[in-house]
């Protein structure tokens, strides 16, 4: 396929890489240096996506990052395949494919189209006020189809197989932009010696000098622009205290001068090497920042001017001058400002035929400058209507020549709109800077912000070149100047700039004729017209937020950048205010979509959260457990053999347990050593327990409230001497039991002379449990066993196999039980030896799972599980555990406040299914009566529930209002297949009297 | 990301600290003795102010230290950092 359109000389291609790629299965030839739309453009192409609510015919109106129409997706295989880039900033590569989105079954002929014949009947917020009721069918029926024929591309399925880096940087001055002012504000501010950022969303730094005019007035300080851009990146490349990084957008500007930047690495590469990242996100901290962001040109709001080849002034200048492609072969201009003459007169030149300019202005100056090559001007012109499907094929404009008034019908293939610029806001609006409107531009511009910024150049409205290049040198000789002089003061924000001098450059954004018909277009990418925002207002919308979220205008991935200025103006005229007085909408972050890939950087797959074993993993790895996730915890859940599912093995280790002994992995419960002369006031002052009695030597049950008095803890307290504990946690509490504890020690009880530690992975924690514990465990260590020695909660101190060793006679289980604590790396030797002993008395590895059943047998609660953060230590049965006597812990007033007392509390009790083979769900309600058939208020819910082989039946504990007085009561909880009445219970289920615990 | 000045460590990342709250929210010294109204205060009530915000930040991925700040809430910028039970800094300029 040859490209007809493509000129023989100029542009910034590389004639001598000839690159062939793909576009909806058909094969092009284009050049390097060019893009995608570029490509096609020289191809003939210029229909490549279909609108997202209408389904409408659209090319690019735009040749760079502004594109809201031709949105493409490059699939390199099943997992690079990127949806929704825009083909006018796609880079060619050899062998690139691309196709087209949003049609079926092909571009050209696409039955989505029907939306178009439909349009009357589905204007702004259609879907909001349409699809209202059944309510059901909204999830059903009509959000996917709405979602299936309105839409953008399609995610891959397969997993990304690229990678993605995460780089932190400092510098004195961040540059966004490296157009003319951008370049200029690099280069005076490394000569001052700062250390610089330089970054451009384009392959190349030079941003709107890449397609100067050569027959313009683009010529920066006499050069030729190509000669310019060479020089200044040549002064900068010698510098070391430069960082230039192209391909690059800054698309989030974050509070204290953190700005996101994107660099995208291989997108551009036909081969990409394996040793690079595809993207990789830069988080630089910038003591000073340069906005030079430049501004967007804004198309004109006309009749039917969304046909494809109806494009921006600027999109022609570019394709023409950077890729020497002609857009077209007949072309009208619609204008209202100056700017664009040029570009008119430069297609002329270059082949096209200028049919006429048609300029909104009553009296143009600029007219003489065509007319002089012969280029008919018509003056307050307006846009009646457009013709053509797949391309526009005409326009129909009225107006005045030479005095006259006229209206004509001119064939075209090409019109180029013109409505004036919007300076690109985005990055100074998310810094919180405030704006101020332009009179005579017509727009907004930046003004005073709270974050050390600057804007130069295009961005805050100077948009000659001289001027731009002017500012841009003193915005980086001041930014360079501000971030030297800084001496550990932070400064306040930079003084405002004085404001550009104004030069009306116009700015039309209505050229629709009265005596016009079809839709206007404000919004390509969402579909939204004059008359949606017009409607919008009339149901009664007032702010320009609710505007905009009613009528979709500036959302979605291009946030506006072509259309915001245009719907604002088309609001404040209808509500008859002033675009300042109506105000812009928020601009969100990013600037530019941004994949996924680059915000999770390396955290995916095994990198993605860490994974915290213990030293006997390897063991229970090695036995076949099954593990599960507590916390980032990997814990054994149960230990199956051959056949056995999960209750056969839980059945099958419960029994082992109660009736010889059990060996269990508690490493990962947490430790906190609480140190020095204050520390037993200190766990006083926290514990709902008194620790004043308890000797060393000893433990005690600990509950922990917060200061609300609701459970927020719990676990054994041990006091291994008079100013040392030993402080145990629930799994998942460690931190945050250390945080709490820390919070109140350094900030209301500074003067308590106490250290904490967290030692939960210095210990390896072995649980050996069951009445034949101790024989498995006799002579083992210097400790001596006996009942009278070491009794029930007590902790000793010794060593065993040479090993340090604090034993806790402590039970989870209801047996005779105790935790070997030793240091984490001798904890699986001692497992091992343990294991090797244990044999002979029928010992038993058990994991979470039967840990689980062996405690709800007893009525022990597992804080988090049987309590929520609304339960009180009476409502848990554990009021025992108060020290009557204190004056004073976290939670003791509010357990006096009258809710907390209330008899109808939701109290945990124990409940028996009258079916003891069914186990009733956790979570479940319970209910005062059978059968649901009114809305009831359940009395409670299900905390724990499990089949208990040891007794032979279902056991669970639950949260029951007034639930001790109800013992005895039968009570409903509805169950698959019915509901299951309980009987209200004890929570303990077995050896009530505790008499197994003492061996 | 707030770039957060530590009194011991100087200027880290946001995401070295812990966000802690209202400061100078003072435990009553004798809980027992509070109505249950100041003790609702104590325990529920907390300013949700525009503007200056005197609050509690932890360095709990740096020295672990509490420490105060004075924030605008407006703007996400500090006046200044403070240790615990030291005054805030004197309002030069807002
Ligand atoms: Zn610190």
């Amino acid at each position: 396929m040859n490209a007809p359109l493509r000129l023989t000389a100029g542009g910034r291609i590389d004639r001598t890489r000839r690159l062939e790629f793909s576009f909806d299965g058909r094969t092009y030839r284009g050049y390097a240096g060019d893009t995608l739309a570029s490509a096609l453009l020289a191809g003939g192409v210029h229909l490549m996506g279909r609108s997202f609510k209408y389904h409408r015919p659209r090319g690019p109106i735009a040749a760079g990052v502004e594109e809201p129409n031709a949105l493409v997706t490059v699939r390199r295989d099943a997992g690079r395949c990127t949806p929704n880039l825009r083909a006018t900033q796609v880079e060619l590569y050899e062998g690139l494919r691309a196709s087209s989105q949003n049609r079926w079954p092909s571009l050209r002929f696409d039955l989505g189209a029907l939306n178009d014949l439909l349009a009357p009947f589905i204007p702004a917020g259609f879907y909001y006020k349409t699809f209202m009721w059944p309510r059901r069918a909204w999830a059903a029926l009509y959000e996917p189809r709405i979602r299936a024929a309105a839409g953008l591309g399609h995610a891959p399925r397969a997993a990304d197989p690229d990678r993605y880096a995460t780089r932190f940087a400092h510098c004195d001055v961040l540059v966004v932009g490296a157009g003319p002012a951008g370049l200029a504000a690099a280069g005076a501010a490394a000569e001052l010696g700062a250390r610089v950022i330089l970054c451009d969303e384009q392959s190349e730094a030079g941003g709107s000098l890449l397609a100067a005019s050569p027959a313009g007035a683009e010529r920066p300080g006499g050069f030729a622009a190509d000669a310019w851009i060479e020089e200044q990146l040549r002064g900068l490349r010698v510098r070391p205290n430069v960082r230039l990084l192209t391909r690059t957008t800054a698309f989030g500007y974050f509070p204290h001068n953190a700005v996101a930047l994107n660099e995208r690495l291989t997108d551009h590469l036909a081969d990409p090497p394996a040793d690079l990242p595809r993207e990789r996100q830069w988080q630089v901290r910038a003591r000073e920042v340069v906005l030079a962001c430049g501004a967007i040109e804004r198309p004109l709001v006309f009749p039917g001017n969304d046909r494809p080849g109806i494009i921006l002034a600027d999109a022609a200048r570019t394709w023409l001058h950077r890729y020497a492609v002609l857009p077209g072969t007949r072309a009208v201009l619609v204008t209202g400002c100056d700017a664009a003459y040029q570009t008119a007169l430069d297609l002329a030149r270059a082949g096209v035929d200028v049919a006429c300019i048609a300029d909104t202005r009553p009296e143009p100056q600029a007219a003489a400058r065509a007319l002089a090559e012969d280029i008919p001007v018509l003056n307050a012109a307006r846009v009646r209507h457009t013709e053509g499907r797949l391309r526009v094929t005409a326009i129909a404009l009225e107006g005045r020549s030479a005095g006259q008034a006229v209206r004509m019908l001119q064939p075209c293939d090409l019109v180029l709109m013109s409505g004036g610029y919007t300076p690109s806001l985005h990055l100074h609006s998310q810094a919180r800077g405030n704006l101020r409107w332009s009179g005579a531009l017509q727009c907004f511009l930046p003004a005073e912000s709270r974050e050390r910024v600057r804007s130069a150049g295009a961005c805050r409205g100077v948009l000659t070149l001289d001027a731009a290049l002017r500012d841009g040198r003193e915005a980086g000789a001041a930014a360079a100047r501000a971030a030297l002089a800084r001496d550990g003061v932070r400064p306040g924000p930079p003084p405002a700039a004085a404001p550009p001098a104004e030069e009306p450059a116009g700015a039309a954004v209505d050229a629709a004729s009265p005596h016009g018909r079809g839709r206007a277009f404000v919004d390509w990418q969402n579909d939204v017209t004059s008359k949606d925002l017009a409607l919008a207002v009339r149901e009664g919308f007032r702010s320009i937020e609710h505007v905009k979220r009613y009528t979709t205008t500036g959302m979605a991935t291009d946030q506006g950048k072509t259309s915001n200025l245009n719907a604002l103006g088309i609001v404040a005229r209808v509500l008859g205010s002033s675009p300042p007085e109506v105000g812009l909408t928020t601009f969100r972050m990013p600037y530019n979509p941004v994949s996924f890939g680059a915000f999770a950087g390396t955290a995916r797959g095994e990198l993605f959260d860490p994974v915290r074993v213990t030293p006997m993993h390897p063991w229970a790895e090695a036995q076949g457990a099954v593990f599960e996730d507590v916390g980032l915890w990997k814990r054994a859940r149960y230990f199956p053999r051959a056949g056995e599912d999960l209750h056969a093995a839980v059945a099958r280790e419960c029994r082992a347990v109660r009736a010889g002994c059990g060996l269990f992995d508690a490493s990962t419960l947490g430790k906190i050593e609480v140190v020095g002369r204050d520390a037993v006031n200190f766990l006083n002052r926290l514990y709902v327990n008194s620790f004043d009695s308890l000797e060393p030597g000893r433990c005690r049950y600990g509950v922990l409230l917060r200061d609300d008095g609701f459970i927020y803890d719990d676990g054994v307290i041990a006091r291994l001497a008079a100013d040392r504990f030993h402080v145990t946690t629930t799994t998942g509490g460690a931190p945050r039991v250390l945080a709490l504890m820390e919070d109140y020690l350094q900030t209301e009880w500074p003067e308590l002379k106490v250290w904490l530690t967290s030692t939960t992975e210095q210990w390896a924690v072995l649980a050996v449990q069951g009445p034949r514990a101790r024989e498995v465990l006799q002579g083992l260590s210097d400790i001596p066993l006996g009942g009278e020695a070491l009794p029930h909660m007590s902790v000793a101190s010794g060593f065993i196999g040479g090993v340090p060793l604090r034993l806790f006679r402590v039970s989870f289980t209801g047996e005779l039980g105790y935790e070997l604590n030793v240091p984490a790396d001798f904890g699986l030797s001692l497992w091992e030896r343990l294991w090797e002993r244990g044999r002979a008395y029928g010992m038993c590895a058990y994991g979470t799972e039967s840990m689980h059943v062996l405690r709800a047998e007893k009525g022990y609660v597992i804080v988090g599980q049987d309590t929520d953060g609304t339960v009180t230590p009476d409502d848990a049965g554990l009021g025992w555990a108060i020290g009557k006597k204190k004056p004073d812990f976290l939670g003791r007033r509010s357990l006096s406040r009258a809710a907390l007392r209330a008899p109808e509390r939701r109290q945990l009790v124990g409940l028996l299914t009258l079916e003891p083979q069914r186990v009733l769900e956790e979570g479940a309600q319970v209910m005062a009566q059978d059968g649901a058939s009114s809305p009831a208020r359940p009395l409670g819910f299900v905390t724990s529930s499990y089949f208990s082989a040891v007794l032979g039946r279902s056991i669970a504990l639950g949260l029951v209002s007034g639930g001790r007085a109800r013992t005895g009561q039968t009570l409903y909880v509805p169950a698959p297949g019915g509901t299951l009445p309980v009987q209200v219970a004890s929570p303990v289920f077995y050896d009530p009297s505790g008499a197994r615990l003492h061996g | 990301m707030l770039l957060i000045d530590c009194p011991y460590c100087g200027e880290r990342p946001e995401p070295e600290f812990a966000y802690g709250g209202q400061a100078h929210v003072a435990r009553p010294a004798r809980p027992a003795e509070a109505s249950d109204e100041a003790w609702a205060d104590y325990l529920y009530f907390r300013r949700n102010t525009r503007g200056l915000h005197a609050e509690r930040w932890r360095h709990i991925r740096g020295c672990g230290r509490f420490f105060n700040a004075l924030r605008d809430t407006r703007t996400d910028h500090f006046l200044g950092t403070y240790k615990i039970g030291a005054p805030p800094p004197p309002l030069a300029d807002t």
